[in-house]
């Protein structure tokens, strides 16, 4: 296979075999699951079940214990620095708390990736980012403000637009509605899904919010115990017939998998 | 307990979390971890000061954060010890009719050893546990992980600029404590003690000599990268949210004002044994 010319089968994102440790408990165990170039997967399961770890090991955060993860078939499970960094500028990200710069007002974060990685210079940063800020219906006036000025909501819009400003060809969203009421939480499931589209880029979803699941994902995965235990197109995980699929949509305590408390 | 020792003592040596040849072997060893984490991740710092991309800006902010706003603190701290050293100095000089010499023993104290020293350990309390508190603030909220997915090195963005600011600006400072604290025991010396401002002046400036200052200065740039090393490595591996924090702004603290110590010892030993 030529790996530098993915052919249309060529899955954009995969982990093959991937297992995590942490303190000698598993985490993930031989972790299978690939992504199609243009799909958007979402991610659900309960808490400490390794999503997180599981989009920190695609984006290059964090290494696994065994396995491999492909990018586009190429294995980028341990790059050296220079080539990491290379690989981060063909993703986004959008953390669970934002994760914006105190130290920074609103357009220097959307445009950080631009002056800092890119080279770009400030002036054509700054507009760059106010058009990135303007996708997510922020306007002008929002620029100047700093991180803590913002509120929950306006904070996801200005990480949303950072993530989406260099034109990523692959998003990660970590938890992306989690800490918002429901009326915000749905514009900010719009503002993905609209971004996503327009890119026409891979997305990777985590969440334990269905209704954000449902509304943002093509396909839906539910990782439990460390591996998939069901995959399917996002409009049949109410007649998924998996137990913990089930348990988890209906939000039962009762069930094969045990609370988290 | 299901069965009883005669010598419960012994037995509970003999249990692996109190042997004590295994706790020193243990701590030992979590030194050497410690040590050698600390050494690669200077190590990081400085590569990252070695090649480009350097971030000027940043930098300059650190000097600004680091040293122009610590000059009400260092000044205060220098003019007060200057006086006190004076006095103490003027009293033990008394003992053996040695008043006179007050004046040089002043400006060797304050530039070989007071004016670093002292510099430096308001600096650790100031500059060490607000690195510590920022970066491991930053840990705590993921917008490290952010800056590298940003495609941006953390070493880069946040430890080189810092341990270069401190490098440049603790001497920087250490020049103005010497001056401050000289001047603290001037005001003492002619207002109180009845020294000639004249002749204190001029007795201090024949006695100085060039090596006096450089050694500090030399003394104080080590400080510097000690205090920001400190505070950059012990925030950057924070772990625990808020506590984590706290945590390391506590370890940033102590851990830099027992090296400024122990690298002061070292290096006067070097000074004036070398």
């Amino acid at each position: 296979m030529n790996r530098n010319a993915p052919g249309p089968q060529t899955a954009k994102l995969e982990w093959r075999g991937i297992e995590k440790r942490f303190g000698g408990a598993p985490v993930l165990e031989r972790l299978d699951l690939a992504v199609a170039p243009g799909r958007s997967l979402v991610i659900i399961g309960g808490s400490g079940q390794g999503k997180s770890v599981t989009i920190k090991i695609a984006i290059g955060l964090m290494a696994p214990d065994a396995g491999q993860m492909l990018v586009d078939g190429e294995d980028v499970t341990r790059l050296k620095p220079a080539a990491r960094r290379g690989l981060f500028g063909r993703f986004g990200m959008l953390f669970q708390g934002a994760a914006l710069f105190d130290s920074l007002n609103v357009w220097e974060n959307v445009a950080f990736r631009l002056i800092n990685a890119d080279g770009v210079p400030r002036a054509a940063a700054r507009k760059r980012a106010l058009e990135a800020l303007g996708r997510v219906r922020l306007g002008a006036e929002a620029a100047d403000l700093y991180p803590n000025e913002l509120s929950g909501g306006m904070q996801k819009r200005v990480a949303l637009a950072r993530a989406v400003v260099a034109n990523p060809e692959i998003i990660m969203f970590d938890e992306p509605t989690t800490g918002l009421d429901p009326i915000t939480a749905d514009a900010i499931n719009q503002l993905i899904v609209e971004q996503v589209k327009e890119l026409g880029c891979t997305a990777v979803s985590i969440t334990h919010d269905l209704v954000s699941a449902r509304r943002i994902g093509d396909e839906i995965a539910m990782l439990q115990g460390g591996r998939i235990v069901w995959r399917g197109p996002a409009e049949d995980i109410d007649r998924s017939g998996d137990p913990y699929v089930e348990q988890f949509i209906h939000g039962r305590a009762e069930g094969p998998i045990s609370a988290a408390v | 307990m299901g069965s009883r020792d005669d010598t419960p003592g012994l037995e509970s040596l003999r249990r692996p979390g109190v042997n004590p040849v295994r706790a020193i072997g243990r701590s030992s060893l979590g030194l050497l971890r410690v040590a050698g984490a600390v050494a690669l991740f200077a190590a990081r710092g400085v590569a990252a000061l070695a090649t480009p991309r350097w971030f000027l800006g940043q930098t300059v902010r650190q000097i600004l954060a680091i040293g122009y706003f610590s000059l009400p603190v260092v000044g205060l701290t220098a003019v007060f010890t200057g006086a006190a050293l004076a006095l103490n100095i003027y009293t033990g000089g008394g003992r053996f009719n040695a008043e006179q010499i007050m004046p040089q023993i002043v400006a060797l104290g304050i530039t070989r050893e007071l004016g670093p020293v002292l510099a430096a350990l308001m600096l650790a309390g100031r500059v060490s546990a607000a690195i510590a508190a920022e970066i491991g603030a930053m840990r705590a909220t993921e917008q490290i992980d952010a800056m590298q997915t940003l495609s941006t090195d953390p070493f880069r963005y946040l430890i080189a600029p810092r341990l270069t600011a401190a490098v440049i600006t603790l001497p920087l400072l250490t020049v103005v404590a010497d001056i401050i604290g000289i001047g603290g025991g001037w005001l003492v010396a002619t207002r109180t003690l009845g020294f000639s401002p004249v002749v204190y002046v001029r007795n201090t400036w024949t006695f100085i000599q060039d090596w006096d200052v450089e050694s500090g200065l030399i003394k104080a740039a080590v400080f510097g990268f000690i205090v920001a090393l400190m505070g950059c490595y012990h925030g950057f591996h924070a772990t625990g949210g808020a506590r984590g924090v706290g945590r390391a702004t506590t370890h940033a603290v102590v851990s830099a004002a027992i090296l400024i110590f122990a690298s002061d010892y070292l290096l006067t030993t070097l000074f004036t044994h070398g």
